[in-house]
């Protein structure tokens, strides 16, 4: 018992921490619907702030003060006004991408600001290992007291507020229709920032409690703390806090646990403890009712205007050819530069860029066009690279081990989606990566997977009397598994899968009622996904030679999916950019001092917060732009037919253009009404608005939402 | 006595407390027309949603074509050959009228997908084509064909909806208050459509609807539903002048 005693007891501090941040997820999600992941570097900053104050010998008041109670919630309330606050009608996408962009961009900052000395944690009111009293025969530390009796004194003020305040029922009215709360007198903004900044503050205050239980502050520490807190919100549903705290406190301890009573020495105490929120989140996604379906529809979500699908506008006939030739232009300098010109690292860096390119293939077919999250990618890339390692080994010939290790990772694929079938949106990302959480903590480190730090030895391919060995000959065969494949995520984006995911994105009860089979679709999806990320990873493992748990750590497929959502996730050319342009960054920021190490991911951070404004990618607007200026030049010179002539008006107002390129098939009369004030108001409706029985496309809706202040756009 | 086309028996669905249907037992035949009233809260989409697998009944069964189909999901019903509409509008978001036919045409095409899709790249074949333009005329919508339906307003998403659910063409087409929304002259599009799909290719229409002009111009048949219940069953006019169904739905004032 006192054994018992002894392993249960220091879990409850780690429990309370996971419960602070685990509620200030729930509230986020309820107030605004943004599973904010970039919590865990708000702790993080909380605590390097906290820790260099008082290592400045302020006072730890004022230092608590300043790291608590105004860093965090600044962050807090900058992202909510900056980013949050304009995607609460947007998808599930819309709404991860820029808090994963955060939990990349805000760790680099920082260390950009303060340099990567090592950072020891202080204690917060009372010194952290000094024991206190005994309770039975286990001794107390002031940290574990310290940790406890804040979290029960603030959750339980923040219960009080929820319960006495009409905060929460207001929260609850903004969550359900952001548009109906604001029409009956509720201020949607201010409800949403109060949510942001109260769990920011738990975030904060969740940093600084636990960081004197790491030996040092780091950010990855602060990333497992997340998760840990994401399991807990899981286990509430995202939505009941007494569950999630319940929860929080239940995962603390059974770590701890698990930790006491497993043998000690292997691979599954090891990598189980950090592995274990995990299990538990991937069961609770799979077992709450509430996940399984994306949360209930805004009643008056027909009077919004529908959210914007990304779709390419038709181009003009020469423009298009001219945009082909340009981009076959570079290709080819690209493939005549690394094998003629360039020295021996760039050729390495151009391969890289072609191996990454693949994998990001893989994200290109499962979330731009099967609008499916998952964070996990590196995990199924690591399954394929440590395929070919261990069938090398074994003298199978190595391009068929890369086409095995391509297999072997669609049939994980198979088996993630079968449970991720049953949830939807952000749920999939998490399961996803809980499978990436529990391959690099677990299943990689084993003799006969990824064997640990170790790693494995891989050789370059030959087929027959042809040997791949030499860096161009290796170059050449990379390119032309991507070719391949780039060719084959072409055809299915054209084809009946294709056009099949296009409908299922925009909606699944419509597509179940053409006969969709949406089971099946989604689970083809994720196959051919993690079929292809295999093969990237496959060969990722030739090119590099030597590889271990590390070159799929699970950061890895974060980082991976906020650099293709940043260039552009909607197009092969986007994952073929997205590839070439992180090898080459890579390579550029090499040779920077260890500072600056993170500017390559924080470059494609920060590109990933545009993705609220331009879902499409900073790369993809970019051609956008030059090819309407194109556009705008070659009819200047032709001056032969007025703009905007069928179609390409329409495709003009789908972007949401300005009006006068909206000359559409439907008529737009732009007017003046009348208000019944007698202020003048423009709207986009005419004549019509005065007739009440007028025909449809009169601009009816949009005048009355003018007069509600509810149109924005 | 004539196979009908599809038959419900003792359809029961419960959601908590509420009874949204209580042993409702209907029999379409094949060509037929029904019209399915009741005053808000009535179970009129509740029996949709049944029929089409999107709910599960607590109790009672659905054939269609002589063939149980209560255990199957909601895509093969579909695949069986009926076409839906929604009350609140499921359309593709990002696609345009013409992509919705052509992509409805392939699914409902069944095999060799594979090779059509790495021999034509993807592109509709001249069969999908053809019949997607003929529907896009049937609905009146050729000018919009390929603009994105987020461009379009109410009634003509309600026309593209109506057009996709006759891709096939199926045998049974069940409408959940197409007209509301509509203006009158996308209304008199939405009865021709209807009248036309009946008698020319001779697809079975349940339409609910609250709009009993409408209703009357299109249907033979009057189901009236109150509480979850059939409160009526019959021709238009014999229903119409029943004193039940008069004082349940349409008040004393008609």
């Amino acid at each position: 018992m006192a054994l018992f005693l002894s392993f249960l007891l220091p879990g409850i501090p780690y429990g309370c921490a996971y419960a602070l941040m685990g509620a200030g997820l729930v509230l986020t999600y309820r107030a605004s619907g943004v599973f904010n992941l970039a919590f865990g570097a708000q702790a993080y900053v909380s605590a390097i702030i906290f820790s260099i104050a008082v290592h400045d010998a302020w006072p730890s008041w004022a230092a608590f003060v300043v790291a608590v109670l105004v860093a965090s919630p600044a962050i807090g309330l900058a992202v909510e006004r900056l980013l949050f606050r304009y995607t609460r009608t947007a998808g599930p996408l819309v709404k991860l991408v820029p808090a994963l962009g955060l939990l990349i961009a805000i760790p680099s900052v920082t260390q950009m600001i303060i340099g990567t000395a090592t950072r020891l944690p202080s204690s917060l009111v009372l010194q952290t290992w000094k024991i206190y009293f005994h309770l039975g025969s286990t001794p107390v530390s002031g940290g574990e007291l310290s940790t406890t009796v804040i979290t029960v004194v603030v959750v339980g003020l923040f219960a009080l507020v929820l319960r006495s305040s009409t905060l929460g029922l207001r929260m609850r009215a903004v969550v359900e229709s952001p548009r109906m709360a604001e029409l009956s007198g509720v201020r949607a903004d201010r409800t949403s920032a109060t949510a942001w900044v109260l769990s920011s503050l738990f975030a904060g205050l969740a940093g600084v409690l636990l960081a004197p239980i790491f030996a040092t502050v780091s950010a990855p520490n602060f990333t497992a703390l997340l998760v840990a807190a994401v399991a807990a919100a899981a286990i509430g549903g995202f939505e009941s806090l007494p569950l999630a705290l319940g929860g929080a406190i239940g995962l603390g301890i059974s770590q701890q646990l698990l930790a006491g009573y497993l043998p000690s020495g292997t691979i599954l105490s090891s990598g189980l403890r950090p592995a274990f929120p995990f299990v538990v989140l991937a069961v609770a996604l799979v077992a709450r009712r509430t996940l399984r379906q994306s949360s209930a529809r805004d009643p008056l979500a027909s009077c919004d205007p529908p959210a914007l699908a990304f779709r390419a506008p038709a181009r003009m006939a020469q423009v298009a050819v001219g945009s082909r030739a340009f981009g076959a232009l570079v290709a080819g300098m690209l493939v005549a530069t690394t094998l003629v010109l360039v020295p021996g690292s760039w050729e390495f860096v151009f391969t890289l860029g072609a191996v990454l390119s693949i994998v990001f293939l893989s994200i290109t077919l499962l979330t731009g066009m099967g609008g499916q999250i998952s964070l996990g990618q590196a995990a199924f890339a690591g399954a394929g690279a440590f395929t070919v390692g261990q069938l090398a080994m074994h003298a199978v010939p190595v391009l068929a081990a890369v086409l095995l290790g391509g297999l072997l990772a669609a049939a994980l694929g198979t088996v993630v989606a079968l449970p991720a079938l049953r949830l939807g949106g952000v749920a999939v990302g998490l399961l996803t990566l809980s499978f990436a959480l529990l391959a690099t903590n677990v299943l990689f480190l084993y003799p006969w997977s990824g064997n640990g730090a170790t790693g494995l030895t891989v050789p370059r391919p030959r087929l027959g009397a042809v040997s791949f060995a030499g860096s161009g000959a290796f170059f050449w065969l990379v390119l032309a598994f991507l070719v391949v494949l780039a060719g084959a995520v072409k055809l299915v984006q054209w084809g009946t899968i294709g056009q099949e995911l296009a409908a299922l994105r925009g909606s699944e009860r419509g597509s179940a009622a053409i006969g969709i089979d949406m089971r099946r679709l989604r689970v083809v999806a994720f196959t051919l996904s993690a079929g292809i990320a295999g093969i990237g990873g496959a060969l990722y493992a030739c090119l590099q030679q030597s590889i271990s748990v590390n070159d799929f750590n699970y950061q890895f497929s974060l980082v991976y999916v906020v650099v293709v959502a940043a260039v552009g996730v909607y197009s092969v050319a986007g994952a073929l950019e997205a590839g070439v342009l992180y090898a080459v960054l890579m390579q550029l920021t090499s040779t920077l001092s260890s500072r600056f190490s993170s500017l390559l991911a924080l470059v494609f951070a920060l590109a990933a917060l545009s993705y609220v404004r331009h879902p499409e990618g900073v790369v993809a607007y970019a051609k956008a732009w030059v090819l309407d200026r194109a556009e705008q030049l070659t009819r200047h010179f032709q001056r032969a037919e007025p703009p905007g002539t069928g179609s390409r008006g329409a495709a003009g107002r789908a972007e949401g253009r300005a009006a006068g390129r909206a000359e559409g098939p439907q008529p737009a009369c732009l007017g003046e009404a009348e208000e019944a004030g007698g202020r003048d108001l423009r709207a986009t409706a005419g004549a019509g608005a005065a007739r009440p029985p007028a025909a449809n496309g009169q601009g009816r809706s949009h005048l009355r939402s003018r007069l509600h202040g509810g149109d924005r756009r | 006595m004539i196979e009908p086309l599809l038959e419900t028996a003792g359809l029961t669905k419960r959601f908590g407390r509420v009874v949204a249907l209580s042993d409702v037992s209907l029999r379409i035949d094949a060509g037929g027309s029904v019209g399915v009233v009741g005053p808000n809260g009535a179970g009129k989409t509740t029996l949709f949603d049944c029929v089409l697998g999107v709910v599960k009944p607590d109790a009672g069964w659905v054939a269609f074509d002589g063939r149980r189909i209560d255990r199957l999901p909601t895509f093969r019903r579909a695949l069986l050959g009926i076409g839906r509409t929604f009350q609140r509008l499921e359309l593709f978001g990002g696609m345009t009228p013409r992509e919705h036919l052509c992509v409805t045409e392939r699914v409902r095409g069944g095999r060799g997908r594979l090779w059509k899709d790495v021999i034509g790249l993807g592109r509709p074949s001249p069969r999908e084509r053809r019949e997607a333009d003929d529907l896009l005329a049937l609905v009146g919508l050729e000018d919009v064909a390929d603009v994105p339906v987020e461009a379009l307003n109410l009634g003509r998403s309600r026309l593209v909806e109506l057009a996709r659910a006759l891709v096939g063409p199926p045998e049974l087409l069940m409408l959940d208050e197409p007209s509301s929304g509509l203006d009158d002259a996308e209304r008199a599009i939405l009865v021709s459509v209807l009248e036309r799909v009946r008698h020319e290719r001779g697809v079975a229409v349940v339409l609910v609807e609250h709009d009993l002009d409408l209703v009357t111009a299109v249907v033979d048949r009057l189901v009236v539903l109150d509480v979850g219940r059939v409160i009526a069953d019959g021709p238009v006019d014999t229903v119409l002048s029943d004193a039940a169904v008069r004082s349940a739905y349409l008040g004393s004032g008609r």
